[in-house]
């Protein structure tokens, strides 16, 4: 299709330069032009769009479409907010955010829905774009030849943190992804320290679910095993101690706008607090 | 007295300020619009350069989001409704529609000034909303739901709203003018046939802006409805729609985006003979062409949906719609270049631009062909490889014609010549400028980055491309400076030139530089299509005030003279008192803003008093 661009654009600017080469003379008559136009701008464009549509949108068409369910083997639900992706895996209570694990060379239907405004899912390397639409159920079909990252992003601008709301799907090999799974429909184990304390009695809570805890907001992203993923905050940040203490301090610096706020904390607080967070494995 | 002298006493208007306020001239209107887009345009390209500044590195911290997002939802919104329409229809359209038919003025000449003055009130209206600090900021489509009252509680979506709807009273009253004065004030003898293609285009535009606003209009107000008053047309808990907003934005936004570029078609049309000295091949295939681009543009909305989870059957029509597109567009551009090859062509500044056009035109309805697979569209749709398509055709197609023709049309204007090789270095700058800008977003859109993102991270390999960009629009931004810098300067020292410098085809070369404000001494009987190449011929003087002929819309036959009104009061009045309206509206003064109603329905009956 590129290949064919390049083509349509040096025919004309041959032209073009043909009629700056002989621009001193006159060229064919109103008929023989007229000819040329209607072989050129009629005939021509009725070949190319005639091919270009069957091709693309009665074939290549089909291998993009979302499968039917029951030809699939693993069902995914993705939630779109404000600017982060909650993902869910329909029969099991794993819930996580921003990154989806999925096992490779194996159909998977993913649902697409939104809590607030218009997104789009967009993971370029497996497939198409899907918007979430309010009140509907958008569904697209991802399939990893490989295992590896892909990285993704929404692709609908959906407010001021459009740029910071990135993703990335994990492809594994199906016994490591089983593994991941039941890692992740697990509980977390219940921990009593001062880090535990301050999480949950503190504004933390009223926003984040760490299952197996009195932790249960929804607001922000299910945080029960937050110490398994990569990043934070739609790919934004790396899932290190500094960066984790960065972000709760600062995250107003780092994702103006973003629907947390600033958790001012003297140093040993913050320590126990990320401690707490790194230990939710 | 002579006629000419009884002609001049009974066309001149007030002089000074009091005659601009009041004037109904077409050619002092066309030259307010001209001053007016001016400035949008530059507020538009500063939005733009902001953008690429904070852009042109990875991370970068030149303006922050809430700013960002504003700057990008003026630089649509303002190059859209506030630079191209206004430019080519107001003011091109509005100087030289009737030089070019052979007509003394618009077919309706003070609802010309209220078309202007309510334009000029609109953007002020929407700038203001920007020195507020609430411009709109969900962008120039402003998606529900994150435009509704719960997601922009701020006045923002409100200011987008009602600019919108005050700007399409504007685009209305001025589609009707010339649709009407297109289709009646022609000279005797201009059949349709006889007509110059730049109308056919503009009557094509007209159309399409009277048949497309409503759909803009309505969907405005149901926002509007929706965030002020209550009510629940897009919102989905209440049995409300998000997708409706779409419908009815593309349904007018895609024949919008025809209408942006049809006449840049008219102007390619006008100047290509002028510089080729023939006759533009296959007149009547480009004329119908014209007139169906815009047509078909009516039926593709839906393309710029095609990630909405629409239904499969939906999508392969308008794919196929969408591709129908090309076949008029493609004859248009094999009938340029063949007009341009068939003639002896002397490639001056006017036609660089035209040539220039045609590249960009080409590309960009190269890229645009892509986009019938649905796959593609599918994967491309919001990202930069976007901006890159649509940038081809709405700043190389449609503002490459417009630059050409400021310098064709200049010593018309002015009875001044430009400087030539200035002019000529204008052009490359820009053109060079342009691709740099915007070829590169190509690449990054294939790459995979999407669009409206105020920063991106490094490390994706983004950054060099990105930087390019910024130095093009810099490159770009010198290349205008040169040319508005040319036609100052030649407006003081250019050469002074007669009638007409080009042998241009059309009506207007046969009257004197600057055009009397009567335009025509007496009213040409037109016998062919380039009626500038033919010997002159009519014998109506009319010089029994301001006194216009009217023909029949097919054949262009004498049918009745008409008697023209006169310079106004009403329409500025009338202009001001809409803006209090919309002012009111803003700030929720439902009363107040009735009584306002109330006082613009008086200066409606005072004006036809």
């Amino acid at each position: 299709m590129l290949g064919g661009a390049w083509i349509g654009l040096l025919l004309v600017a041959l032209l073009l330069a043909f009629a700056w080469i002989r621009r001193n003379r006159r060229g064919p008559s109103e008929a023989a032009s007229t000819r040329i136009v209607v072989a050129l701008g009629v005939a021509l464009p009725i070949a190319v769009i005639a091919t270009l549509f069957f091709v693309s949108d009665v074939f290549i068409i089909r291998t993009t479409q979302a499968p039917a369910a029951t030809a699939t083997r693993l069902t995914i639900r993705v939630i779109g907010h404000q600017w982060w992706w909650e993902v869910r895996y329909p029969g099991t209570t794993a819930v996580t955010a921003n990154e989806i694990h999925i096992p490779v060379r194996t159909r998977v239907l993913l649902q697409a829905t939104t809590a607030d405004v218009i997104h789009s899912f967009w993971v370029p390397e497996l497939n198409r774009k899907i918007d979430t639409i309010p009140g509907r159920v958008n569904e697209i079909e991802l399939d990893a030849d490989g295992p590896g990252v892909y990285r993704g992003a929404c692709a609908e601008y959906c407010g001021v943190q459009h740029a910071h709301m990135a993703l990335a799907v994990y492809a594994q090999p199906r016994a490591a992804f089983r593994r991941w799974l039941a890692l992740q429909e697990r509980p977390a184990k219940a921990v009593r320290s001062a880090g535990a304390a301050l999480f949950l009695d503190g504004t933390c809570s009223e926003c984040h679910a760490v299952r197996g805890t009195s932790a249960s907001g929804t607001e922000g992203p299910d945080l029960t095993h937050l110490a398994s993923r990569h990043t934070i905050a739609a790919l934004t940040l790396a899932n290190t101690v500094h960066d984790l203490a960065a972000w709760i301090t600062r995250n107003q610096q780092i994702k103006p706008g973003n629907r947390m706020i600033d958790v001012r904390l003297p140093a040993p607080k913050l320590r126990a607090l990320v401690a707490y967070l790194r230990s939710l494995r | 007295m002579t006629a000419v002298g009884l002609l001049e006493r009974q066309w001149t208007e007030r002089p000074g300020l009091l005659g601009w306020l009041t004037t109904t001239d077409h050619k002092r209107i066309g030259l307010l619009y001209f001053w007016t887009t001016l400035v949008l345009f530059g507020a538009g390209g500063t939005e733009a350069l902001l953008m690429r500044t904070q852009l042109a590195q990875p991370n970068s911290h030149v303006v922050g989001p809430e700013a960002y997002d504003q700057l990008f939802s003026l630089h649509g919104i303002t190059m859209i409704f506030f630079f191209i329409i206004p430019m080519t229809t107001g003011a091109f359209g509005n100087y030289l529609i009737p030089l070019m038919i052979g007509a003394r003025d618009m077919a309706f000449p003070r609802m010309n000034a209220l078309s202007f003055w309510i334009f000029l009130g609109s953007g002020i209206f929407l700038y203001a909303s920007l020195a507020l600090g609430s411009a709109p900021d969900a962008g120039w489509f402003d998606y529900v739901p994150l435009a509704s009252r719960q997601f922009s509680p701020g006045r923002n979506i409100d200011f987008y709203c009602l600019a919108l709807i005050f700007n399409g009273v504007s685009s209305t009253l001025a589609a009707s003018n010339f649709i009407v004065t297109i289709l009646k004030l022609r000279a005797p003898g201009m059949s349709l046939n006889r007509t110059p293609l730049f109308c056919f285009a503009f009557l094509a535009a007209s159309f399409g802006l009277l048949f497309a606003l409503p759909a803009l209009t309505a969907d405005a107000v149901f926002l509007y409805l929706d965030r002020r008053v209550g009510t629940h047309f897009f919102d989905v808990a209440h049995g409300g729609s998000a997708l409706l907003w779409q419908h009815l934005f593309w349904i007018f936004g895609h024949p919008e985006v025809y209408i942006l570029i049809v006449p840049a078609f008219g102007i390619a049309t006008s100047i290509i003979p002028a510089f080729t000295q023939h006759r533009v091949v296959a007149f009547p295939l480009v004329a119908i062409a014209e007139l169906l681009v815009v047509f078909i543009g009516f039926g593709v909305w839906a393309h710029h949906m095609f990630a909405t989870g629409l239904p499969t059957v939906t999508l392969i029509f308008f794919a196929a719609a969408s591709a129908l597109v090309v076949i008029p567009s493609t004859i248009q551009v094999f009938a340029w270049c063949l007009t341009i090859l068939s003639g002896t062509a002397r490639f001056r500044t006017p036609l660089l631009f035209i040539v220039g056009f045609i590249l960009f035109f080409v590309v960009g309805g190269l890229t645009g062909i892509m986009f019938v697979a649905i796959p593609f569209d599918q994967q491309m749709t919001d990202t930069y490889f976007v901006i890159a398509h649509f940038h081809y055709i709405i700043f190389g197609a449609a503002v490459f014609p417009i630059f050409g023709g400021m310098y064709y049309w200049f010593p018309k204007l002015t009875g001044r010549m430009y400087f030539e090789l200035p002019g000529q270095i204008s052009f490359w700058i820009i053109f060079a400028g342009t691709n740099l800008l915007f070829f590169p977003m190509h690449v990054v859109g294939l790459d995979g980055m999407p669009r409206r993102v105020y920063t991106y991270p490094g490390g994706l390999g983004w950054g060099t491309y990105n930087l390019i960009e910024t130095v093009g629009g810099y490159i770009t931004l010198a290349g205008i400076l040169l040319l508005f810098g040319n036609l100052v300067v030649s407006y003081v020292r250019g050469e002074r030139v007669g009638r007409d410098p080009w042998h241009g085809p059309t009506l207007e070369w046969t009257i004197p530089s600057p055009p009397p404000e009567y335009n025509f001494a007496v009213i040409p009987h037109v016998t062919s299509a380039y009626p500038n190449w033919e010997p002159l011929a009519g014998d109506l003087v009319l010089d029994e005030g301001h006194q216009q002929p009217i023909t029949t819309a097919a054949d262009g036959e004498l049918a009745e003279i008409a008697q023209m009104p006169h310079e106004s009061p009403w329409p500025v009045l009338l202009g001001l008192g809409l803006a209090l309206v919309f002012a009111l509206l803003v700030v929720e003064k439902f009363l107040v803003a009735g009584i306002a109603l109330g006082l613009c329905a008086l200066v409606l009956a005072a004006w036809h008093r």
